[in-house]
C-alpha cells in the first residue's frame, strides 16, 4: 500500500529453540504517516517480537520465516545491513519498557541523548546540548540542566522515561516504536506519559506503533489496534470500532474481563474456556494449512 | 459490628533503623506514619496505594513480618506488636500470604506436592505423609489444578499455575486472615480473571478477613467491600467500595481515579487532570 | 476449569524438562566426562595395589632410567618406564594417585565444611554475625598463603596432615564468601518470606529452604576446590614439604624428573600429564555441575 509509513506483510517467524514453534502466523498491518498504532495482546501473542522485527532486533533464537516489513515502501528485510542501521536509531526510534537498564547507569543523562545528535545529525557539542535541554524542556521537566548532569540513579522512573521520550524524538524520527512504554510506572505518571507521547506524536508528525497489553491505554491513545493472539491478527481496525463493536469473541471477551472502576461486576468473568477453544481451533487450522 | 480480626491503631514503621556499634541508633525513615486499619472476618479489604506509599509495608506490618516502630498490631483481641518471633509462630498458622511473584515464593528445587504438604505437617494438621497427601491433592482440585503438577518443580508450571499454587498453599492451613500482596499484577486479563474468582470464592468459603493490597483500583473494585487508600505513609481515605469510587473525597484519590484509562472512547480523559511532573 | 498449562495467549508452559537432579547430571557431558575421569581414577587410588604392576617402592639400579614401551632399550613389564633408582613410573604415578585424591577429598571437604557454616552464618544473620564474619575473612586473607603454608609445615612436619591443614586453613575462605554470598541473595527471596509466614522456625527454613538452593553453587566449587588441592600437593611435594620422598606423589615425581629431564623425560612428563588431566576433571565436573544443577532450577 502506498503512502503506507510502515506496512508489514504476510510476517511469519519461527522460534528455533522450540522446535520450530510459531511465534508469528502471517501477520499483516500497516501504519499512516501521523498515525497512532495500537499493538495489543496478552503475554506471549507476539507483539513484542513484531516490534523487535521492525527495528532489526529480534533475538537470535527466532528467524523470519516469510513476509516483508516495508518502511516508506523500502522492504527492510531485503536491505543491506549498513542501509537499515542507517535507518534504525534515526528514522525509526524506540521508546523501550524499562527507563532503568535502558540508560547506561555509569554515564551521565546529557551524554546519552546528545551521543545521538551528534552522531548522526552532525550537531556540534554546544548545539546539540542546547537542542537536548530544548528537548528536555519539551518533556516537561522543570530543571533540564541539573537533570543533564545526573545519572540515571538519581532521577524517578516518570523522569526517567521522560528522558527516553526525548531521545526518541530528537532524532525527528519518522516512526516511533513505544515498547510497553508506562507498564513499570505508576498510574499517575502513566498518564502524563501518555498525555507526553500523543503531545509530542502531534507536535512532531510522528507515526507510533504503541504495544500495550492495556486495552484502556489503547482507548485513551490509539488511532487504530491490532489484537494479537499466539502470533496471529485476531482483529484489526479503528479504535472505537474494535471497543463499541468487537466483531470477534475474543475481542468481546477481553473488554468484558478487563475490571472496570467504576463497574463492579466486570473483572471477576474470566475470558470463557469457549473462547479459547475457538482460538486455538482457528491457529491450529492456520498451522495444518501452512504445513500442506 | 463485630469486633475486627486484624487491626493496626497508630502504626508507625520505620526502615534502615540501624545499632551502630557506639552512640544512638540511627532511626531510619518513618515509611509508615500513623496508620489505622481493621479488617473484620468475612471481609476483603483492599489496601491501595501508588509506589512508596506504603502499602506493602503495612501488610507485612500486619503479618509481623517487620517490627514496628511505633503503635500497635492486634489479631483477634491480642496485642503481638511486641512479641518476639516464638511467641507469634502459634499464630502463623492462621495469618496467610499470597505474593505477588510466584516464581521467587515457591522454592525452586520443591516440588509442589513438597512446597504444599510442608506446611500441612508442619503444623499437624494431618500426620503421616499418606494422609497430608490427600489434603495437597484435594487443594489442588479445589484451586483449579491438575494433580500432574504436583510431581513438578516451580519452573515447569505457567504463570498462572504457580499463583495458583502460591493461593493453595496460603489457603490450606485454613487460616482466618490472608494477605494478598500484589497478586495479579503480573497476570494477564484473562488469568487475572480466574484468579481474582477463585479468590473471591475460597474467601466467601471460608470465611476468610482478606487484605488485598494493590495499585490496581479497578481490581480492586471488583473484589474488595471496603478500601483503605495510602499516599506517602498515610491514609487518605477509606470507606466501602462503592462510596469511594463513586464519589472520592480526598484529592488524591480522585487523580488516582482520574488517571485509569478504561477501555472506552473518552474524548476528554487525556487533557482532564493537573500535575505535570518536574525535576 | 481447570489450567491447562497453556497460558491465555497461547503460549506453552515452561516445556518439561526432566526434574529429577539424577537426570539432569547425567545428561550434562561435563558432568559425564569430568566425572568420569575422576570415577576412574578413585577406583585406580583403591584398588592400587591389584593394579600397579610392580611395587612402587622397589629399587633395581640395574633397570634405572628406562624408557617407555616403545622407545629404544625398553624392559617389559615397565609401560612408562623407570626412574633414575629403576623403580616403576606407572606404578608410582598409581599409588601416587592415593596421595593426590585423599589430599584433594580430605582438604576440600573440611574447608568447604568450616567456609560453608561460617558463610551460611554471616549470610543468614548478617548483622553483627556477619559483621565479625567478614572482617575475620579479609584479615585472614591478607596473610601471604605460601608463607602460611610453609610456617604451617614448619610447625606440624612435613606429612599429608600439614599440607591437608595448609589447604584447609587458606581456602576456607574462598567457600565463606561464596556461601555468604548465596546465602544472602537466597535469603531475600519470597519463597523464604514464605516459609516464615507458615511458620517454620529460623533454623528449619535455613536447612530445609535455603541450604538446597545454596548447594549447586556449593558443589560446584568443592569440585573445583578438589583440582586446587590436587595442584597444591604437587607444589608442597616438588619442594619437599609433602609425604616423605619414598611415598610416590605426583609432585615428587615430577621434581625428580626435573632433575634426569634430559635423559630421563617421562619421568616428568607422565606425572605431569596425569596431574594436569585431573585438575582439568575436576575442573569440567565442576563447570557441568554448575550447568547442570542451576539453569535447570533456576529461571
Amino acid at each position: 500500500m502506498s503512502g503506507q509509513i510502515l506496512s508489514v506483510e504476510s510476517l511469519s517467524a519461527v522460534s528455533l529453540r522450540e522446535g520450530g514453534q510459531a511465534i508469528l502466523r502471517d501477520v499483516s498491518l500497516s501504519l499512516a504517516p501521523g498515525e497512532v498504532l495500537g499493538l495489543v495482546g496478552e503475554s506471549g501473542a507476539g507483539k513484542s517480537t513484531i516490534a523487535k522485527a521492525v527495528l532489526g532486533i529480534l533475538p537470535s533464537g527466532i528467524r523470519i520465516t516469510e513476509g516483508r516489513i516495508r518502511f516508506e515502501g523500502r522492504d527492510m528485510l531485503a536491505m543491506p545491513r549498513a542501509e537499515v542501521r542507517s535507518i534504525l536509531g534515526s528514522e525509526i526510534t524506540l521508546i523501550p519498557q524499562d527507563p532503568l537498564s535502558a540508560l547506561n547507569p555509569g554515564r551521565r543523562i546529557g551524554p546519552q541523548i546528545t551521543d545521538g545528535l551528534r552522531l548522526r545529525r552532525g550537531l556540534s557539542r554546544s548545539e546539540a546540548r542546547a537542542r537536548a535541554l530544548a528537548l528536555l524542556s519539551e518533556v516537561h521537566i522543570r530543571d533540564p540542566e541539573r537533570v543533564l548532569g545526573a545519572f540515571p540513579h538519581q532521577l524517578s522512573g516518570g523522569m526517567r522515561q521522560r528522558v527516553l521520550i526525548a531521545a526518541a524524538f530528537s532524532m525527528e524520527p519518522k516512526l516511533v516504536i513505544a515498547d510497553e512504554p508506562t507498564t513499570a510506572l505508576d498510574v499517575t505518571v502513566q498518564k502524563q506519559i501518555l498525555r507526553l507521547i500523543r503531545a509530542m506524536q502531534e507536535t512532531h508528525g510522528t507515526a507510533v506503533v504503541f504495544v500495550t497489553h492495556d486495552l484502556g491505554v489503547v482507548a485513551q491513545i490509539c488511532d487504530r489496534v491490532t489484537l494479537l493472539y499466539a502470533g496471529r491478527v485476531i482483529e484489526s481496525g479503528h479504535t472505537a470500532d474494535m471497543l463499541q463493536r468487537p466483531a470477534h469473541p475474543y475481542t468481546r471477551a477481553l473488554i468484558a474481563s478487563s475490571p472496570r472502576y467504576d463497574r463492579p461486576d466486570v473483572g471477576l468473568a474470566p475470558v470463557p474456556e469457549s473462547v479459547f477453544e475457538g482460538l486455538r481451533a482457528e491457529i491450529a487450522a492456520f498451522d495444518r494449512e501452512r504445513r500442506a | 459490628m463485630t469486633a475486627p480480626l486484624v487491626e493496626a491503631r497508630d502504626l508507625v514503621v520505620a526502615y534502615g533503623r540501624r545499632n551502630r556499634l557506639f552512640g544512638a541508633p540511627f532511626p531510619g525513615v518513618a515509611v509508615l506514619h500513623g496508620v489505622n486499619v481493621a479488617i473484620g472476618r468475612g471481609e476483603t479489604v483492599g489496601i491501595v496505594g501508588e509506589s512508596g506509599s506504603g502499602k506493602s509495608t503495612l501488610g507485612r506490618a500486619l503479618l509481623r513480618l517487620v517490627d514496628a516502630a511505633g503503635g500497635r498490631i492486634l489479631f483477634d483481641g491480642e496485642d503481638i506488636t511486641r512479641k518476639g518471633e516464638d511467641e507469634i509462630r502459634p499464630l502463623r498458622r492462621r495469618m496467610q500470604m499470597i505474593f505477588q511473584d510466584p516464581m521467587s515464593s515457591l522454592n525452586p528445587r520443591q516440588t509442589i506436592r513438597r512446597i504444599l504438604a510442608g506446611p500441612v505437617l508442619l503444623h499437624g494438621l494431618e500426620v503421616g505423609p499418606a494422609a497430608a497427601d490427600r489434603r495437597v491433592a484435594a487443594m489442588v482440585e479445589r484451586v483449579g489444578l491438575p494433580q500432574a503438577v504436583l510431581d513438578r518443580h516451580p519452573h515447569e508450571l505457567s504463570g498462572g499455575q504457580r499463583q495458583r499454587v502460591g493461593i493453595a498453599r496460603a489457603a490450606i492451613l485454613k487460616p482466618d486472615f490472608v494477605l494478598a500482596d500484589e497478586i495479579v499484577s503480573g497476570l494477564d486479563v484473562s488469568t487475572q480473571a480466574q484468579v481474582l474468582r477463585l479468590i473471591a470464592d475460597l474467601s466467601a468459603e471460608m470465611g476468610l478477613a482478606m487484605a488485598f493490597i494493590s495499585h490496581d483500583l479497578s481490581v480492586v473494585r471488583a473484589i474488595c467491600h471496603r478500601v483503605y487508600v495510602l499516599n506517602g505513609g498515610r491514609i487518605v481515605e477509606e470507606g466501602d467500595c462503592e462510596a469511594v469510587f463513586a464519589a472520592p473525597r480526598d484529592p488524591y484519590t480522585r487523580a488516582l481515579l482520574d488517571a485509569i484509562p478504561l477501555p472506552e472512547i473518552d474524548p476528554g480523559w487525556l487533557q482532564r487532570g493537573t500535575g505535570d511532573e518536574a525535576a | 476449569m481447570a489450567d491447562a498449562g497453556l497460558d491465555a495467549a497461547g503460549a506453552r508452559a515452561a516445556p518439561r524438562r526432566r526434574s529429577r537432579t539424577g537426570a539432569a547430571l547425567l545428561a550434562e557431558p561435563k558432568v559425564l566426562v569430568g566425572g568420569g575421569f575422576i570415577l576412574l581414577l578413585v577406583l585406580v587410588a583403591l584398588f592400587a595395589p591389584w593394579i600397579a604392576p610392580k611395587d612402587p617402592l622397589e629399587q633395581d639400579l640395574m633397570l634405572g632410567t628406562l624408557p617407555p614401551v616403545g622407545f629404544a632399550g625398553t624392559e617389559p613389564g615397565y609401560l612408562l618406564g623407570t626412574d633414575d633408582l629403576g623403580r616403576d613410573v606407572l606404578s608410582r604415578i598409581v599409588f601416587g594417585a592415593r596421595v593426590a585424591l585423599t589430599v584433594a577429598f580430605v582438604a576440600a571437604s573440611l574447608a568447604a565444611l568450616i567456609g560453608t557454616v561460617l558463610g551460611l552464618a554471616a549470610g543468614w544473620f548478617g548483622g553483627r554475625v556477619d559483621a565479625a564474619i567478614s572482617r575475620l575473612v579479609e584479615i585472614w586473607m591478607a596473610f601471604p598463603p605460601v608463607l602460611l603454608s610453609i610456617l604451617l609445615v614448619a610447625i606440624l612436619g612435613a606429612g599429608l596432615h600439614s599440607v591437608i591443614a595448609a589447604i584447609v586453613i587458606i581456602d576456607w575462605t574462598r567457600f565463606c564468601r561464596v556461601v555468604r554470598a548465596e546465602t544472602m541473595a537466597q535469603a531475600r527471596m519470597d519463597y523464604v518470606t514464605a516459609a516464615r509466614t507458615v511458620g517454620f522456625p529460623g533454623f528449619t527454613i535455613l536447612t530445609r529452604e535455603v541450604l538446597p538452593n545454596v548447594a549447586p553453587v556449593l558443589l560446584a566449587l568443592v569440585s573445583l576446590e578438589m583440582g586446587i588441592a590436587v595442584i597444591v600437593e604437587a607444589i608442597l611435594s616438588f619442594v619437599g614439604l609433602s609425604v616423605s620422598s619414598d611415598t610416590p606423589t605426583w609432585g615428587g615425581m615430577i621434581a625428580q624428573g626435573r632433575q634426569i629431564v634430559h635423559h630421563g623425560w617421562w619421568v616428568l612428563a607422565f606425572p605431569l600429564l596425569v596431574l594436569t588431566l585431573t585438575v582439568l576433571a575436576f575442573n569440567m565436573l565442576g563447570d557441568g555441575l554448575r550447568r547442570a544443577l542451576d539453569p535447570v532450577m533456576r529461571r
